[in-house]
């Protein structure tokens, strides 16, 4: 065992932060965030241009040839800039689908110009039905000739809106929940019979209702082998369940940072309010649940990154651990703001509100609590 | 004791709810069952028709205009109202201002304020808060000095709640700062919004909505008539509306009416998913909640027989207020969970009336879910955080 970051990662973590600091203040997010795309192509652009959209993939792919590790200190800074560019849609999820499941020719056409920031990628993980059950596809493929067409709905397709393709499961065969017969489709977004409804996200994001109506594709389209999407898919998707928690981490450090520098220049009844011990008790306490996650999260990280007997374990621990204690975090740094934590103003309340998206995403606590339990 | 209703308690409910179901203007009911915004002018109609049956203030002496109900009577009627999803009463005029007014004020402010509370001719809103005075409000700044018949008022009040819409607006203000104590020198002011000198100013709030905004007085010429009770023993009065304020922030009704709903929407599938009922953990949460929610509901109505037997709400109102806000909160969290990704989607706009159900995204008010979740943060803050809650219940109750 060892916890210490490899000189890499230090510079990694460091070049991040000090973009944040120089070209991502939270006024500039805002901008980025209300903006069409909800996000800036400029922003996307230097990502890539500084390897950053490179990282977890392998040299051969044109990438940095990194693991769970990086894209943990990725984010977890990315969370501490409360960054809107869409780098867990196009890199984790969509990335990590096409690393693990795209041809020479799919990786030629889809992977590496998501690398190089030119082409925006989303997968289209849930249906309106399917909940946090990603095998619950009944969006079906049929073959016709050389033909696949699909119809079906995709729910909340996160930067669905944006994408010039998207990664559609699809059932070719099963029943509506089983895992196996889950085929995936690299569908372009302006193919005829797929449309959009695209919609800003309460945490100033964006996804789109995805709607296929007799869409055509050709064989190349099939992502890996046929019916055996689920594996590739459900990989991805614990990926990205590590990643929004660390993204979560690092929003939890920061709003406990800022609630205590906020409590110790907040003067009421002619004394700084941090020395009420009341609210000392519950910084305490803010300051804890940081730690313990982020604990949790290297733990997950290091077991997902080995792929220890732990891992499928570990994602559920620290995705648990984020819902409960995260989401507790959150509400804490709110209140002890007081009227200033629910403004649109502050900062507080959108991290606040990013936090509570993590934790419906990809499971609630009590979802993965039961896997934990069985 | 008995926990039944007697056979008149029966009729009168059954009163109440024919009111509810059938003499609510018809677009009113329509906006509240499909979610869509309820503007000032609906707010107005909809208290006038209260006013018109003569139950605009349950709360009320029965000499100003009150309906001289029984502690239960109140009850019924707020379960009813609440159980026919009809708007809550804006509460400045009616709930906060009125009993203020009809217990400190004059016989001319009676006479000259009442009636038009009563029948919501006026819109009212409340000036306590400041910038630098949020918990600690005998901090407050705001300064009205006296110049021959009138003050002069200069001073930012915030977090002021609808006072876009407000015609008149009453005020915490600092007549004298050479006090013993801070509380000593405050005075109720009753200002008209229309004087000049006053700036309304929006605040936004996360949930991305108008509802509050900061207030600005600058040399505001107020009518000394306009003073309530004594210069100087405002905070006293003030005291007495924020425990007014406070029982009326525990909302048991509504959050009642909210946890039936969300049983019944958890035994329906929603787009074709599995009930949410069959959720083991879902459903004890669920509850939980109840069982928190009914001991509230007789900690509610314990304190109400203690008003109606002619004491205003002690302290113990701050156990309402506090837990009160921490049920509805919990409940906020419910409907977000139940949601799941369709809490996501940031689509107030669609809850205009004339977009059709079908072109929603979402069932129901789920894409509202993680909103109100956001804009409730804001209960426990506001009518004084429930730290300060605990205070006064430490100090004032325990003695501490």
């Amino acid at each position: 065992m060892d916890f210490s970051l490899s000189e890499e990662r230090l510079m990694l973590e460091d070049s991040i932060g000090k973009f944040i600091a120089n070209d991502y203040d939270f006024d500039t997010r805002q901008r980025y965030a209300s903006s069409d795309t909800g996000y800036s192509p400029d922003v996307w652009k230097q990502f890539a241009d500084l390897g950053w959209t490179a990282v977890p993939f392998s040299e051969a792919d044109g990438g940095f040839g990194g693991g769970p590790l990086d894209v943990m200190i990725l984010m977890q800074q990315f969370g501490r800039g409360l960054i809107v560019e869409p780098y867990l849609e196009n890199v984790v999820l969509a990335g990590g689908v096409l690393q693990r499941t795209a041809s020479d020719a799919q990786r030629a056409r889809w992977l590496m110009p998501l690398i190089g920031g030119e082409l925006q990628v989303a997968l289209a993980f849930a249906e309106p039905q399917s909940g946090y059950d990603s095998a619950h596809v009944i969006t079906r493929a049929e073959k016709q000739g050389d033909t696949w067409v699909l119809n079906g709905m995709k729910g909340v397709v996160l930067n669905g809106g944006n994408a010039d393709m998207i990664i559609v499961p699809a059932r070719t065969s099963g029943r509506n929940r089983d895992e196996a017969g889950i085929t995936l489709f690299a569908v372009p977004a302006e193919t005829r019979g797929l449309t959009r409804r695209d919609y800003a996200t309460v945490d100033g994001r964006r996804a789109a209702e995805i709607a296929l109506a007799g869409v055509e594709v050709g064989p190349d389209a099939v992502l890996g082998e046929i019916g055996s999407g689920f594996t590739a898919l459900n990989a991805a998707i614990d990926d990205a369940t590590l990643a929004v928690c660390a993204e979560a981490v690092g929003i939890m450090r920061i709003l406990t940072d800022k609630t205590v520098e906020y409590s110790k220049n907040r003067v009421q009844f002619g004394v700084p309010i941090g020395s009420f011990q009341a609210l000392q008790h519950r910084m305490v306490d803010m300051l804890t649940a940081c730690e313990q996650s982020l604990s949790l999260l290297m733990w997950a990280t290091m077991a997902q990154s080995e792929q220890t007997d732990e891992a499928q374990r570990a994602v559920s621990a620290i995705k648990y651990q984020i819902g409960t204690a995260g989401q507790k975090v959150g509400q804490e740094a709110v209140q002890l703001h007081g009227g200033m934590g629910v403004t649109w103003e502050l900062d507080i309340g959108h991290y606040f509100k990013r936090l509570t998206v993590i934790g419906q995403m990809f499971g609630s606590a009590d979802w993965h609590l039961d896997k934990l339990a069985a | 004791m008995h926990v039944t209703f007697t056979d008149q308690e029966l009729a009168f409910r059954d009163e109440v709810h024919e009111f509810f179901k059938n003499h609510i203007p018809a677009d009113i009911r329509e906006k509240q069952e499909r979610y869509a915004p309820l503007t000032r002018d609906d707010h107005i109609r909809y208290q006038k028709c209260l006013y018109e049956r003569g139950w605009a203030a349950p709360n009320w002496p029965v000499e100003y205009g009150g309906t001289g109900w029984s502690s239960i009577e109140q009850y019924i009627f707020a379960n009813e109202m609440a159980e026919a999803n009809a708007p809550d009463v804006i509460p400045f005029g009616l709930k906060m201002v009125g009993p203020v007014v009809y217990t400190f004020g004059n016989n001319e402010q009676k006479t000259r304020f009442l009636p038009d509370i009563l029948a919501s001719n006026v819109w009212w809103c409340q000036g306590y808060s400041e910038p630098g005075s949020g918990s600690d409000l005998a901090s407050l700044k705001t300064r009205a000095d006296m110049a021959g018949d009138h003050y002069v008022v200069n001073g930012t009040k915030t977090w002021t709640t609808l006072a876009q819409h407000a015609d008149w607006i009453f005020c915490l203000v600092r007549t004298s700062s050479d006090v013993a104590r801070r509380q000593e020198g405050i005075s109720f002011l009753l200002i008209d919004m229309r004087s000049p000198g006053i700036t309304v100013k929006p605040i936004i709030t996360i949930d991305g909505s108008h509802e509050i905004n900061e207030v600005h007085f600058e040399d505001v010429e107020v009518p000394v008539q306009n003073l309530v009770g004594e210069e100087g023993k405002g905070w006293t009065y003030g005291k007495v509306l924020l425990q007014h304020e406070r029982t009326g922030t525990a909302r048991v009704a509504g959050s009642k009416y909210r946890l039936k709903k969300l049983r019944a929407q958890a035994s329906r599938s929603v787009r074709g998913a599995e009930p949410l009922a069959e959720d083991q953990n879902f459903m004890r949460k669920v509850a939980a909640t109840e069982v928190e929610l009914k001991a509230l509901e007789f900690t509610e109505l314990r304190t109400l027989a203690a008003v109606a037997s002619g004491n205003a709400p002690g302290p113990e109102s701050s156990i309402l207020k506090f837990k009160g806000t921490e049920i509805q909160q919990a409940i906020d969290a419910l409907y977000m969970e139940a949601a799941g990704y369709y809490a996501l989607p940031y689509v107030p706009d669609q809850f205009r009336l004339e977009v059709p159900n079908a072109e929603r995204v979402g069932e129901g008010a789920e894409t509202l879910s993680a909103l109100r979740y956001f804009n409730d943060r804001k209960v426990s803050i506001y009518s004084g955080s429930n730290e300060i809650q605990k205070n006064i219940i430490a100090k004032h109750v325990l003695g501490l």
